[in-house]
């Protein structure tokens, strides 16, 4: 197991690692002068090497990344430039925002998807499964923000039941809820349609195992054979795909933000864009990478605690 | 089901697939108005004989709007697709005819591009570069590279134990012949296949980034700008929401299904454990 996570850990500090390197190059050696965007073409070469000098931007490059990886590592991502206050107090401040929304949309994912796919394998070449599975198809070919902008027009612009966008705060948590609904579930369908998929195929193969027809044999009853003895072999494909799928929800919780005007990191993301702000810009995307890459982190070490074989083999 | 028979994901998808490209082949040289052409007397018309579905909020035509989209995501998908296809199967057959360094080293490169997030990447690139949808093309080729490297070394470390590949090797022919002449053409099914798939993700890659306004600039048409700009009318004119959103559907499932289609017919293997 010592070995098991040194490896793994060093790997995933060697892919953030390799992970910041991109985000900064990708930000600061693509052509364009940011203080030129900043202050506009009319501004004067001396306004912009002020600027350049508050932004730290005249110093080699390889002295700026390295400068850049230790503040952050310490919490330090400098100040943004619209704002004027440090970008992690930004961050910190819409983190709960991005964070509810995300924790939301993979529990209703997993649920949806948990629902489906074992139904559709119970059903297995009947009518149950080809709902499903057409079902699934489409939720992978609809657009989460169209799909976003459907509910609106039904739940919000038509029937009036929930609001179309914007986020009250966690002070008022019934308000906070009632915003959060569609978000959800517009992140949730996209997400569950694949991964319904994957729970389906995983139950179909465990099904056909002798355990399970022992288990028939004895008499259990259908519900308890799908639901204790089927789901808990076929977790492990389904625990990879959930594992991917959070880089696509992390991502979606960008465009659904801003669908719906919640204040969150994507949000800011796109205003720091629009704005030129960035340092603010690179901050974000090096987080949101990292979540990504934490998560599949989390799910290498789940595997081994799931399924202790794994341990054997990974030696 | 019957040998010989075509599988029905293959045959829907092809239709979708035939009327999306048709109607934005046709688009190049006839709509039935100029896609911009302004008419702010007769803004928010429903659908009549003289504009099938209406006009949006600046009187423009939305048939020929939508028709002209359809254009452009379809050449935004074709070059970010081919672009990414020929360096990343350029690259996976390297990999996979040198071994050793070179391949662990492209392969890592390509672990890192799977780290991120395609649509973070290519929020990143749109915002270094600036919007525009041959920046769009820029960044969904990239995504692309890592995809196509890995599908085309592990087709090909495959391709490079046949026999046919040692006589070749016998007769004196270096990696380079042998890569072309063997092996690539015993790779394309598999190819292909992930081509049309990616064509999927590509269009609904680039109705996300004209959504988010790092796509397609205005008047240029895009059905994810469409619905960006439909967004704010939703209370005015919810019918604006809801044609492009269609569109996206039809292309996008099309391609899906196609390329779910395809490889059912040239990987017997995998679709027979699929059917299960």
């Amino acid at each position: 197991m010592g070995y098991f996570l040194f490896r793994r850990t060093s790997g995933f500090i060697l892919t953030l690692l390799s992970v910041s390197l991109v985000v900064f190059l990708v930000m600061n050696i693509l052509p364009g002068d940011p203080t030129l965007s900043i202050l506009g073409i009319e501004s004067t070469e001396d306004a912009r090497a002020v600027l350049r000098a508050r932004l730290g931007l005249d110093a080699p490059l390889a002295e700026r990344y390295v400068t850049w990886v230790f503040h952050a590592l310490q919490g330090d991502f400098g100040d943004s430039y619209t704002h004027g206050v440090p970008v992690i107090s930004l961050i910190v401040e819409r983190l709960p925002m991005t964070l509810s929304l995300a924790l939301s949309g993979m529990a209703l994912t997993v649920l949806l998807a948990l629902v489906l796919g074992i139904t559709a394998a119970s059903y297995h070449k009947r009518p149950g499964d080809w709902g499903v599975m057409l079902l699934s198809q489409l939720g992978i070919a609809v657009p989460a923000f169209w799909l976003s902008m459907l509910l609106v027009l039904l739940f919000a612009v038509k029937l009036r039941w929930l609001p179309p966008g914007g986020f009250p705060g966690w002070d008022d948590p019934r308000a906070a809820v009632r915003a959060l609904i569609l978000p959800t579930v517009a992140l949730a369908v996209v997400q569950s349609a694949v991964l319904a998929r994957v729970t389906r195929s995983s139950a179909l193969e465990v099904m056909r195992l002798d355990f399970v027809r022992t288990a028939r044999a004895s008499g259990f009853s259908r519900r308890r054979i799908l639901w204790g003895h089927v789901l808990p072999n076929a977790l492990i494909p389904i625990i990879t795909i959930v594992g991917l799928q959070f880089a696509g929800l992390v991502t979606g919780t960008i465009v659904i933000e801003n669908v719906f005007y919640l204040p969150g990191l994507g949000r800011l993301l796109f205003q720091s864009i629009s704005n030129r702000d960035f340092l603010t810009v690179q901050a974000l995307v090096m987080m949101f990478a990292a979540i990504v890459v934490t998560a599949n982190f989390l799910v290498d070490i789940a595997y081994v605690l799931i399924d202790p074989r794994l341990k054997a083999r990974s030696r | 089901m019957r040998r010989g028979a075509i599988p029905a994901n293959l045959m829907v998808g092809g239709i979708l697939v035939a009327m999306v490209i048709g109607v934005a082949f046709i688009s190049t040289f006839w709509t039935p108005y100029p896609y911009a052409e302004l008419d702010i007397a007769n803004k928010f018309h429903g659908p009549s004989s003289a504009h099938l579905l209406g006009t949006d909020q600046l009187g423009r035509d939305v048939v020929s709007q939508l028709m002209a989209a359809a254009g452009n995501s379809m050449t935004v998908a074709v070059l970010a697709v081919l672009i990414g296809c020929s360096i990343g199967t350029a690259l996976g057959l390297l990999a996979s005819a040198k071994g050793g360094w070179v391949e662990e080293a492209i392969m890592r490169l390509c672990d890192l591009g799977f780290a991120f997030p395609a649509l973070l990447f290519a929020i990143m690139l749109a915002a270094a570069l600036g919007p525009s949808l041959p920046n769009v093309v820029i960044a969904i080729a990239f995504i692309n590279i890592p995809i196509f490297a890995r599908v085309a070394r592990a087709s090909a470390n495959q391709v490079w134990t046949r026999e046919y590949v040692y006589a070749a090797r016998a007769s004196g022919l270096g990696n380079l012949a042998i890569s072309r002449d063997h092996i690539l053409p015993n790779i394309a099914a598999p190819i292909i296949v992930q081509a049309t798939i990616e064509f999927a993700v590509a269009i609904l890659t680039e109705a996300a980034l004209s959504y988010l306004g790092l796509g397609a600039q205005p008047p240029s048409p895009s059905w994810g700008r469409m619905l960006s700009e439909a967004q704010t009318l939703m209370y005015l004119a919810p019918q604006l929401a809801i044609y492009p959103g269609l569109c996206i559907v039809t292309a996008v499932l099309g391609f899906g299904l196609l390329g779910d289609g395809l490889r059912d017919i040239t990987d017997p293997r995998l679709s027979r454990q699929r059917r299960g």
